[in-house]
Order: structure tokens, then sequence, then C-alpha cells
């Protein structure tokens, strides 16, 4: 059965002016189940039709794609706030509601995912050619977007939990695709594992927020947050707190941001799919959601989303600098550009948080798979040995470039309205400090991304073979990414047109921010003269004065870069810090057990059996049962012995015997009858 | 009708075969007191079937049966004979003890 939120008028008395999306919100749940009937249907059939299973995959992607952007057109016209629930059980007073929320949150959300992984699907088909476990790709490949989904539609926090969950199982499927080899699998199990720890806080701030309103309807929730209800005042720091730990684990937030990097381990399409729009934005979606509850009540815990946003992008940024392979720059990249997000949304500037994650998913979608078609072409991670390939890929040269302005933020790209945005709220918000960080921050991506294409495209070829443009089948979903990487920023113009705004704003809970009304010139100059000089400054160090082989030795400033390039320690930190203590002190503790009580155990029993078994075996075996089978085969061979002589052979004596035999009988008949 | 010399006879007839065939060595010697035997009982039945003035005549038919059987019978013992014979030049049945143990 399914339930309108009956509360909705009541709740949502500013959202009277929204329509309730008629039948095209009603059926929003056919997108969400589609991708699970699809990974249900390549797995049967997958390995029959021509394609393996990726004909299924794309097909379904694509109606999302389809359906996504007809809600997004309603929603740009007309504005759309519905919810709807299914009941499927009860705790208690809590009841277990699954369902699915259409507003102009989760309808971004639905178009971004949709977009990006109908083109990084299509990409995969091309990409993947021939490698094994083809089909079980496009499954997880499918399960992946589908969990998605489940976590963007769902109106309740449990269901949020289980898309999130779900998120991250298909993440470890599909980093660890290739996990003949040790080093896939660890950064599977890193992935899953440090995605759990921060799980915990995600959850304990759910079922703090559950029982303190009493639903788990995100929506109710967030109505009593802003209404003044005491019960969710008072935890309102922990739970904030909490779900922000949640938040930090999927988004990549400092210093739970490791596992991020080693997800590279997995085939190029789920890093672009991972760092666009299924995985990462989680986080940030998460915070954008419960945002009137980071606005209002939890206040104070969005000095710490602040704080850890900052250090995000500062420190994920310093790291990508430092990278020979291509995937973990931008894997860095997006762990900096997620801290951007992060200390939007800590600032209290949801828009801009939004917006950035709204570019950001289009450009990194395109560096990724730009990536993935340099690394298809020379077979190597490392940029040691790419270089020169501009003239050889040319396509994939355009497209990398596109992205790279888009992300390095200059105009009039999708990242410069993102980032000018976020500059912009931080500055008006009084933060100063974190202006200067971020403005930094922004001079540090142009710098390490013209870094990368300097190595990648410029200069001499290092590497072996002869590398070649990639197919079409990958080159066009790089060419619509870069059309969507210019043009995507063009929904937020300050001044102009500021669409966007409204887009995302459309909520039942109306959200209270700044919206500027035009260019904060400070933070616009700011923001793009760091990116120039970005770029102008891996552009001497690469180019002018040096090229991609020796520009790093200048910048070699130790112990800066060591420090960099261990990684701050942080890896070193958890397995030293905490990984082995625990597993050493188990590991002894089992140890110990194991030796001490039960071999001790099974030791006795084995001795008090083999003493049992000596007494049976001499006692009873030997000198009893052997020695009656023994003495009657040898008694029936003693009396078969005697007996056997009177088979003479002799046919008359027989005969003779027999008839004395009948003469016996005869005679003893008829002296008695 | 007086059977008792007649039933006399053959209980002779077959007493005297019994004995050929227990004391005899040759084993034609033995073959054929098997076949007084054989004659012994067709005595029996052709008298009863006289004496009992069966309508049917199986006394007559029974012994018509058994001289066929006779015959076919000697016809194998005959050929066993002188298989055996051919074999190990003898035809004292005391020799013929390959089923001994």
């Amino acid at each position: 059965m399914v339930n309108n939120n009956l509360l909705l008028p009541q709740f949502f008395a500013e959202a009277k002016s929204f329509t309730d999306g008629g039948l095209l919100a009603e059926y929003a749940w056919t997108i969400v189940v589609l991708p699970f009937i699809a990974a249900l249907a390549i797995t049967f059939f997958g390995k029959k039709l021509p394609y393996g299973g990726a004909e299924i995959a794309v097909g379904s992607i694509l109606f999302i794609f389809v359906y996504s952007f007809s809600l997004l057109i309603l929603n740009i016209t007309k504005g759309v706030v519905n919810e709807f629930y299914v009941q499927v059980g009860s705790i208690g007073k809590l009841s277990l509601e699954f369902g699915w929320v259409v507003d102009g949150l989760s309808i971004m959300m639905y178009f971004v995912v949709g977009t990006v992984s109908l083109l990084v699907f299509i990409y995969a088909v091309e990409y993947m050619k021939g490698e094994i476990r083809y089909t079980f790709f496009f499954t997880s490949l499918t399960l992946f977007a589908g969990s998605m989904l489940v976590l963007v539609s769902s109106p309740t926090l449990l269901q949020l939990l289980i898309g999130w969950e779900l998120v991250g199982v298909c993440s470890y499927l599909l980093i660890g695709h290739y996990w003949e080899e040790k080093e896939n699998s660890s950064a599977a199990m890193k992935a899953f594992i440090t995605n759990k720890v921060a799980d915990v806080g995600l959850m304990i701030g759910i079922i703090m927020l559950a029982l303190s309103v009493g639903t788990f309807r995100i929506s109710e929730i967030l109505y009593s947050a802003t209404h003044g209800n005491e019960n969710i005042s008072n935890i309102a720091l922990i739970a904030g707190v909490l779900l922000f730990i949640g938040a930090m684990g999927k988004s990549a937030q400092f210093p739970l941001h490791v596992w991020l990097p080693d997800a590279m381990a997995g085939p190029t399409p789920v890093s672009a799919l991972m760092h666009a729009a299924t995985m990462v934005t989680a986080g940030v979606y998460l915070l954008a959601r419960m945002f009137p509850f980071y606005e209002g009540v939890a206040a104070p815990a969005r000095e710490l989303v602040l704080l850890i946003g900052v250090l995000t992008l500062f420190f994920g940024g310093c790291l990508a600098i430092v990278q020979d392979d291509l995937k973990k720059v931008l894997a860095y990249s997006t762990v900096s550009q997620l801290g951007y997000m992060v200390t939007a949304i800590g600032a209290g500037a949801y828009t801009a948080g939004l917006l950035h994650l709204w570019t950001h998913a289009f450009f990194k979608a395109l560096l990724f798979l730009g990536a993935g078609s340099v690394i298809h072409a020379v077979h190597s991670n490392n940029m040691s040995e790419m270089g020169g390939l501009k003239d050889v890929m040319p396509k994939t040269f355009k497209t990398f470039i596109i992205g790279t302005i888009a992300l390095a933020g200059l105009p009039p790209l999708a990242g410069f309205f993102s980032k000018d945005e976020i500059l912009a709220s931080l500055s008006h918000e009084g933060y100063t400090l974190y202006f200067a960080v971020a403005a930094f921050g922004a001079f540090i991506t142009s710098f390490y991304m013209t870094r990368a294409v300097i190595k990648t495209f410029f200069g001499e070829y290092r590497g072996d073979g002869h590398p070649h443009e990639s197919e079409q089948l990958m080159t066009i979903p790089l060419i619509a990414l870069s059309v969507l990487a210019v043009i995507s920023g063009w929904v937020n113009i300050p001044g102009v047109y500021t669409g966007f705004t409204s887009w995302v704003g459309t909520r039942g809970i109306p959200i209270k921010e700044y919206h500027p009304e035009s260019f904060d010139l400070v933070a616009m100059f700011s923001g793009l003269s760091a990116g120039v000089a970005g770029i102008a400054a891996a552009y001497l160090l690469y180019m002018k004065f040096g090229n991609a082989e020796t520009g790093d030795q200048k910048i070699k400033i130790q112990p800066v870069w060591g420090i960099l390039e261990n990684k701050y320690y942080l890896d070193d930190f958890y397995m030293k810090g905490i990984v082995d203590p625990i597993k050493s002190s188990i590991a002894k503790a089992v140890n110990g057990f194991n030796s001490n009580v039960i071999d001790r155990f099974i030791n006795n029993v084995a001795l008090l059996m083999s003493f049992f078994g000596k007494i049976v075996y001499s006692n009873l075996d030997q000198d009893g049962i052997d020695k009656v089978v023994n003495s009657v085969s040898v008694g029936t061979e003693n009396v078969g012995g005697q007996l056997k002589l009177i088979q003479t052979g002799r046919v008359q004596q027989y005969l003779s015997l027999f008839l004395s035999g009948v003469l016996v009988v005869s005679i003893i008949f008829f002296v008695l009858y | 009708m007086n059977i008792v010399p007649i039933l006399v006879t053959a209980a002779a007839l077959f007493s005297l075969g019994i004995y050929g065939i227990l004391v005899r060595r040759n084993a034609v010697m033995v073959l054929l007191a098997i076949e007084l035997m054989l004659n012994s009982v067709n005595i029996n039945f052709i008298l009863f079937d006289a004496y009992l003035r069966d309508t049917l005549l199986q006394g007559q038919i029974f012994s018509i049966f058994i001289i066929t059987v006779a015959a076919a019978e000697v016809g194998i013992g005959l050929a066993i004979v002188l298989m055996v014979f051919r074999n190990r030049q003898t035809a004292n049945l005391n020799d013929f003890d390959l089923l001994k143990w």
C-alpha cells in the first residue's frame, strides 16, 4: 500500500506553491526498482546476449536518464514536492517505511546519477571489452547505480541507511574487480572497512534522531528540528556530529579519505562513476538532505563540518601534487573537491555545495573517462610512462583539457561558477581564514591539474608501444561530458540566471540561506587569480624552465615532499597505530586460547581415545573376535578335509551307497507299517 | 488274470539290471543293464494297462515313450563311452575317476 505523506500539507505550508508531480512522481519508484530488475536479468541472461548483458544495463540506465530528465524539466517549470511511503513493518511505535521522495534535491541527484551513469556505462562497454567477469561487472555496476538511487530517493533515514550500505557493498565488489591480485582485494577491503567505521557514526546518529522524534521520516524529523522540538534540540549537536562522521566516510573527508585513492584499483569506469555520481556524493547529499537540521538546531556541529571540509580541500589537494599515478591525481583531486562541497555546506551555503556537486560530477567523470582512455592506450597508470599524447589522442586531449579548465575554475566553464559561489559564501559568512585556504586550494587545484596534463599530453612519449585514439564508443561519452562540463555551470550565474537555487531549493522545508545577487568581486578575483596562478606556475615549472621529468625535482622540498609522498603517514598510523595493535592482541589472545584450551582439550581427548583403542584392539579384537573367526575357519577346513575323502569319483560306489540307503529306508518303512 | 508271475518276472529283470550296473566294470555292459531296468518298467506298464483295461491306453503310450527315450539315452551314452575310450584307451568304469576330490 502506498501512502502519500498525509501530513504533507500541514508540514509543508510553504510547499503549497509547488505541484505534487502527478503521475510522473507517483511512478518515480520505477527508476529505483529498475536497476535491480536489470541486475537480475543480467545475472540470468547476460552471458547469452551478444554484448554480455551490457545492453540490459545501458537500456535500464537510459530509461532512468530519460525519466529523471523529464522530472528535471517538470521541476524547472513547476517545482515538485512530494513523498510516498510504503509501510513494511514496525518496531514498537517506530514504523519501518520505504518509499520515494520527489523534490528538487532528489531530482537533481536522479539526473546526475542517470546522466553520468549512462555515459559511463556506454564507455564501459568498450573499455571493459575482453576483460574477465564482464557480465558480472555490469551486474555490479547496475546495482551500484541502483543502490545510489535507493539512497537519494529515500524519504526515511532507514532506507537511506540501506542504500548507503548497498553502495558500500557494490563499491567493494567493483573496486575488487581484479581480486586475483592481493593489492586490489586489500583496496576493496580498505574501502569497505573505512566506510564501516564511519557508518557506525551514521547508524547511531540515525537511531538517536529516530528515537527522539519517533519516526524515521526525514521530513518529519526536519519539521521537528525547525519547529522547536525539545527532544531533538537536546541531542542535535551529538546527532549532527555523528551523521557527519558517516558522511566523512562516504565522502572521503580527512582523515577518513584514505580509502578513496586506493579505490583506484578498480577499473576506470568504476572510478568515474564512484567519484562523480554514485558514491562519494552520498555524504554531501546526506548533509544537504539534513540541511534544515544543520542550519537550525545542529548549527554548532556545522563548525566541525566546516573545519573538516577546509582541512580536506587543502590536504587532499597537496597530496595530488606528488602523485605519479594519473588516476590517483584525480582521486586526491576528488578528495579536495569534496572538501569544497563539505566546506560550503558547513558554511551554510546549501546551493553552493550542491552546485559544486553538480558541476564536479560532470567534469570529474569527464576527467576520469579521459584518464581511462589514456590508460587504455598506454597500458599504464603512471604519468612517467606517458607524455606527448596530444597528437595521437586528439579527442581525449581536447576533452581532458576542457575538464581540466573546468576543474581549475576558469570562466565560463562549470567549475568557475560553483567554486566562485563557495568562495563568495565563505567570504559573506565572514570566515576569512577559511576563505584564504579555499582560495589557496584553487591555486593547488589548477597547479596539479596542469602538471598532470603536461606530464600526460606534452613532451616526449616515455612509454612503450604505440598508443592510439580510443574507439568511438569511448570518445562519444567524453564529448558529451565535455559539453556538460562547459554548460553545467550556467544554471547558476549570480545576477543573470539563478535557476539552480530554486531547483534544489524546492524542498518541503524551506532553506534559509544567503543567495548572492551578483558576483562577489573579491571572491571572484581571488579564485580566478589563484586558478590562473596555479596554471602559470605549473607551466613555468614543467614546460618553460624544465620538462615533465625535471619539474618535480625543483619542488621536491624536504621534508614536505616526503610527508606528502607518505600521505601524512596516515596509512602507517592506521596500520601501526590501530590495525596492528588490535590485530596482534587479538591474534595473541586467540593463539593462547587455541594452544591452551582447544589444543589441550583435543590432545586429551585424543590420548583417551588411543588408550581405549589399544584396550579394544588387544582384548576384544585380537583375543575375542579374531579367535572365534579363525577357529571357525580352521574347523571348517578340517571337516572339509575329512569329508572330501568320500568323493571317490567312482559312480558305481555312489550308486551302491545310494541303493543301500534306499534299502535301509525301505526296511524301516516296512517295519514301522 | 493272474498278474503275480509277470510282476515277479519284471522285478527279477529290474534286480538283474541293478546288479549289472553295480558289478559290471565295462561301461557298455552297464548301459545294457540300464536297458534291462527300463524294459522291466515297460513290462509293468503294459501289464497294468491290460489288467485295468484302461480305455485311454496310458500304459502303452508311456511304454512307447520309454522305448524312445531309451534309444536316445543309449545313443548319447554310447557316444560318451566312445569318446572316453578314444581319449583314455579304456572303457573300465573304475578308471573314470576325474570327479574325485
